[in-house]
């Protein structure tokens, strides 16, 4: 069943066209990389399924609801929630207070307190500290709890593993597993590529605001999404 | 003793700025809008009590519960209409507009009530003089310690709400990120009208007891709003508590000043100001530039 669908949107930054007609959609449970050079388009596709972002063209409906004019925090009602690059939490305030405030606005359901501390046990004894304190990977870890707080339909990851310790990245990486069995459908942002190949069950490689190539993760090679990423194949194309 | 009592007086006083001061500091803390109006909406609060006492012989302190939720809605509306839109033009251009709605707001009043100086004091009776003797000495007064009491309540009531609540954490966060504050469900535009009620509200309440201590006409505005930024800026700009104590310290360097000479009272509130300003300037250029000794180093 299809839970997110995109058709032929588009989105500017001012004069720029980051996102250029793209189309596709997402099945409940599935998880989706999204995969692409700085500048693809793939936050700006990410922000604007999310609402945060005014789409210039196209359509966005989910869970067979067109959603492409309601504002961001009505879209969390429904089931969108957005992990945002940089994590962007609210710093002055503590570790609870950001998980509290998701779970005030968002939908009711598995996620609380209790379920996130659960999924993220380092969270436990930094509960009262201010989020600004805290390791790049416990602000991750807050920022997806933060998120899952809402109990969404669909969670909207952007670079998780930005900015993070491998072996942060590394932790951050097996909650995310925990909640892919667990049956969340999730859209996924990541720089590495072999990391989006072995997490996602399909693959999206966005260059220059368009996707050049998708397809199912097991079915493709690191080669393909190395040469859709960095625009080979077009060269090749306009080469021959 | 006559120290103590001119320190009592002060403290007291402080009560009257902080009060004044609340909406200012909660506004510009939430909005980072610095709302160039907010004396004359004080003065518009106290206007419409006095109207109200004055048609209907009511006593203001029931004058003040009809004109809270006036103001109130008068602020959503203000935000709604007015601040949200000149927002999205840049930072500047809400300054313009508070600046300009002072001047609609002082005019319309003066078209109104004329220039004559007007006090609540009458429609209180003896509650605006009646004092307390603690000592042969000391005396307080017992309006200026409900004053400073309803400042501390409001305050404070403040600081809990936005610490222990739903609405007043969803009011941080969009203070702190109005973007980011959207993603998790809060809608910023209708957090920032709700603020505006506040700010504005309060305001009021802070005019009406300024009419039942003294006089005030159609444009004592400006000045109420000079002593509600220099008593922001001497307890930081955005903090409840700090609000509070620069209150304080602004009205006991202004009894004080007073105690001096007569016409010390502005001046020495103004120099207070003055001091703490620069005091802050020269922490701030020390942070910038590494430590005491980074004071007195060339800039790069």
């Amino acid at each position: 069943m299809t839970l997110l669908g995109v058709e032929q949107l588009e989105a500017r930054h001012g004069l720029l066209q980051a996102v250029r007609g793209v189309s596709f959609g997402v099945d409940a449970g599935e998880t989706l990389a999204l995969v692409g050079a700085n500048g693809a388009g793939k936050t700006t596709l990410l922000r604007t399924i999310a609402g945060a972002h005014k789409p210039a063209a196209g359509r966005i409906s989910f869970d067979g609801v067109d959603v492409t004019a309601t504002p961001a925090y009505a879209r969390l009602r429904t089931g969108i929630a957005l992990v945002p690059e940089g994590r962007r939490l609210f710093a002055g305030m503590t570790v609870k207070e950001n998980l509290l405030l998701a779970a005030a606005y968002g939908r009711s359901g598995h996620w609380s307190l209790e379920a996130v501390l659960e999924a993220f046990p380092l969270l436990q004894r930094r509960l009262n500290s201010r989020a600004g304190n805290l390791s790049g990977g416990e602000q991750q870890a807050t920022a997806i709890g933060r998120a899952l707080m809402t109990n969404p339909k669909l969670l909207l990851l952007d670079e998780v593993s930005l900015g993070l310790a491998p072996i942060a990245v590394e932790a951050v990486y097996r909650s995310l597993r925990g909640l892919i069995t667990g049956g969340t459908t999730i859209v996924l942002v990541e720089q590495d590529i072999g990391r989006a190949l072995s997490v996602a069950t399909r693959i999206m490689c966005m260059l220059e605001g368009r996707i050049i190539l998708q397809g199912v993760a097991k079915e493709m090679t690191r080669e393909q999404v190395t040469e859709a990423y960095f625009g080979l194949q077009r060269s090749r194309r306009n080469s021959s | 003793m006559i120290l103590l009592s001119q320190l009592i007086n002060g403290v007291l006083l402080g009560g009257y700025y902080a009060l004044l001061a609340c909406g200012l500091s909660f506004m510009f803390g939430v909005m980072r809008i610095i709302n160039l109006a907010h004396g004359d909406l004080a003065i518009l609060g106290a206007c419409l009590v006095f109207f109200i006492a004055d048609q209907t012989g009511l006593s203001p302190f029931i004058g003040l519960i009809v004109m809270l939720p006036v103001l109130a809605v008068g602020g959503w509306a203000l935000q709604r209409w007015m601040l949200e839109r000149s927002l999205r033009a840049g930072l500047l251009v809400p300054l313009l507009t508070t600046f300009g709605l002072a001047i609609v707001i002082e005019n319309g009043l003066f078209e109104y009530f004329g220039a004559d100086s007007r006090s609540l004091a009458p429609y209180i009776g003896d509650f605006a003089f009646d004092s307390w003797a603690i000592t042969d000495n000391i005396y307080i007064g017992e309006l200026a310690v409900l004053i400073f009491a309803v400042a501390v309540v409001l305050l404070g009531g403040l600081k809990l709400f936005l610490n222990y609540t739903s609405l007043g954490r969803a009011i941080r966060a969009t203070a702190e990120d109005a973007d980011t504050a959207e993603l998790v469900g809060i809608n910023a535009r209708a957090v920032y009208a709700v603020a505006a009620a506040i700010a504005v509200a309060t305001a009021g309440l802070a005019g009406v007891f300024l009419a039942m201590r003294e006089t005030f006409s159609p444009y004592s505005g400006p000045t109420q709003l000079i002593f509600a930024f220099e008593a922001v800026v001497i307890g930081g700009i955005g903090s409840l508590s700090g609000t509070l104590v620069g209150g304080i310290v602004l009205g006991v360097a202004q009894t004080f000043g007073a105690q001096i000479n007569p016409q010390g009272f502005l001046i020495a509130g103004h120099l207070v100001f003055l001091l703490v300003l620069a005091g802050r300037l020269v922490v701030g250029a020390m942070r910038a530039r590494g430590g005491m000794h980074g004071l007195f180093a060339r800039r790069p």
